[in-house]
């Protein structure tokens, strides 16, 4: 069976590839900061040693658009081109083509479907900053294969927050059993207290540094229990208006299983939105398991 | 009224560099010009196909043409979409960075939660 060899995630700060190249007069005051934790971060999953990427995110009104919008959608191609104008306009993303893993897109798809979710799929999926932007940070040459899953976390009506950390779950357990002998990474992002377009964007925080302190107090100490009594469609407008991108952070708790520590978590503070970074190994949490219960 | 529609104005100027240039030097030219002709069009569908009833309220088509983006949050628009395509059409006219986008948020100072429903 394949192994979780990590399990990540993180925000998805589209400003960091910028700022991370900047130099001279152009280069802010924060970047070599921000450099320097994110190599730290990166080698979290390169310590990992994966041989395909699970990419979790959200299509930012990409391609998929309000004629016809998914709830949970799974990629299922050869290729995905990535990035786009208006990425590359706003914050000079570059374009970016990566490899697809058929065999798993197609393995999650239908046992997917057949565990209770009606995943949409996708066999053309150009790929976004929520996809590339972990990719920049974590996996720069972005030599993996990759298995994009996308949510819909920006067009109401929304899935409610325990269906993401379901999905979650649902596919830690999947990639488990998936009949390979191959080393699979789940990296997911979403947001943590954010306001787009409204009039608490762009100030020198985050819009609600409490709530940023709660979720990343619940995302390392694996506390899908509280965070999910605490958060729901109607409460996560109250930090930022653009705050149900947490809901990605919720599946990703569900990746890393109810309850688990994360084994390595770091977070930044900047302006407009806090920066996080979690990674779990369920290898060695499996480890610690089997020696204790040898004891 | 039409959020939808709205949005989908939103979504279509800001995916096109060319509509982006247009829709910034002549805003009421433009919206007219997309209401008549494209405002119909479903997206990967033949032009014979198009829908035949999408029509803006007269407030939407006058805040699209008035490039008034308060008034745009107001009607419910899509916040996401309406930030990303009035940086692009005004983040130049700043020397500062982000000075656009704090006077976007100062703005909209006035709002305070809940804010206009973006449901669609």
């Amino acid at each position: 069976m394949a192994t979780v060899a990590a399990v990540i995630a993180s925000t998805h700060h589209p400003f960091y590839y910028k700022a991370s190249n900047a130099t001279g007069a152009d280069r802010p005051p924060f970047a070599d900061e921000w450099v320097a934790k994110i190599a730290a971060f990166r080698e979290t999953l390169t310590a990992a040693r994966p041989d395909v990427l699970v990419m979790v995110g959200s299509d930012h009104f990409h391609q998929l658009w309000l004629d016809n919008m998914p709830q949970f959608l799974i990629g299922k191609a050869p290729f995905y081109d990535a990035n786009w104008y208006n990425e590359e306009r706003e914050f000079g993303l570059p374009r970016m083509f990566l490899r697809g893993d058929e065999d798993l897109s197609a393995y999650l798809l239908r046992q997917g479907i057949d565990s209770g979710f009606d995943l949409a799929f996708s066999n053309e999926l150009r790929i976004d900053h929520s996809i590339t932007c972990p990719l920049i940070t974590l996996r720069p040459e972005a030599d993996l294969p990759i298995v994009p899953v996308y949510t819909n976390i920006f067009a109401p009506p929304l899935p409610q927050p325990g269906r993401f950390a379901e999905l979650g779950r649902t596919i830690r357990r999947l990639v488990e059993a998936w009949p390979s002998d191959k080393r699979v990474a789940i990296i997911g992002t979403g947001h943590l207290s954010l306001e787009l377009g409204g009039p608490r964007q762009f100030g020198p925080h985050g819009p609600d540094p409490e709530f940023d302190r709660k979720a990343v107090s619940w995302i390392a100490s694996g506390d899908l229990e509280s965070a999910l009594a605490e958060v729901s469609l109607d409460s996560l407008w109250l930090p930022g208006n653009a705050t149900h991108g947490f809901m990605d952070f919720l599946l990703m708790m569900g990746v890393a299983g109810d309850g688990n520590k994360a084994d390595y978590s770091d977070s930044l503070d900047l302006f407009h939105t806090m920066e996080a970074y979690f990674t779990w190994y369920p290898e060695a949490t499996a480890e610690a398991d089997q020696v204790r219960r040898t004891q | 009224m039409s959020k939808y529609l709205l949005d989908k104005f939103l979504f279509t100027v800001d995916r096109d560099p060319e509509l982006v240039e247009r829709y910034r030097e002549d805003p009421a030219g433009t919206v007219a010009w997309w209401e008549a002709e494209q405002a119909g069009l479903i997206l990967n569908c033949h032009g014979q196909e198009r829908s035949t009833w999408p029509a803006f309220s007269d407030v939407e088509r006058d805040a699209l043409a008035t490039h008034d983006y308060p008034a745009l949050f107001e009607l419910g628009a899509h916040n996401f979409l309406l930030l990303t395509l009035f940086i692009a059409l005004f983040e130049r006219d700043y020397a500062e960075p982000l000075a656009f986008q704090r006077e976007f948020a100062a703005r909209l100072s006035h709002w305070s939660l809940p804010y206009p429903d973006i449901s669609t």
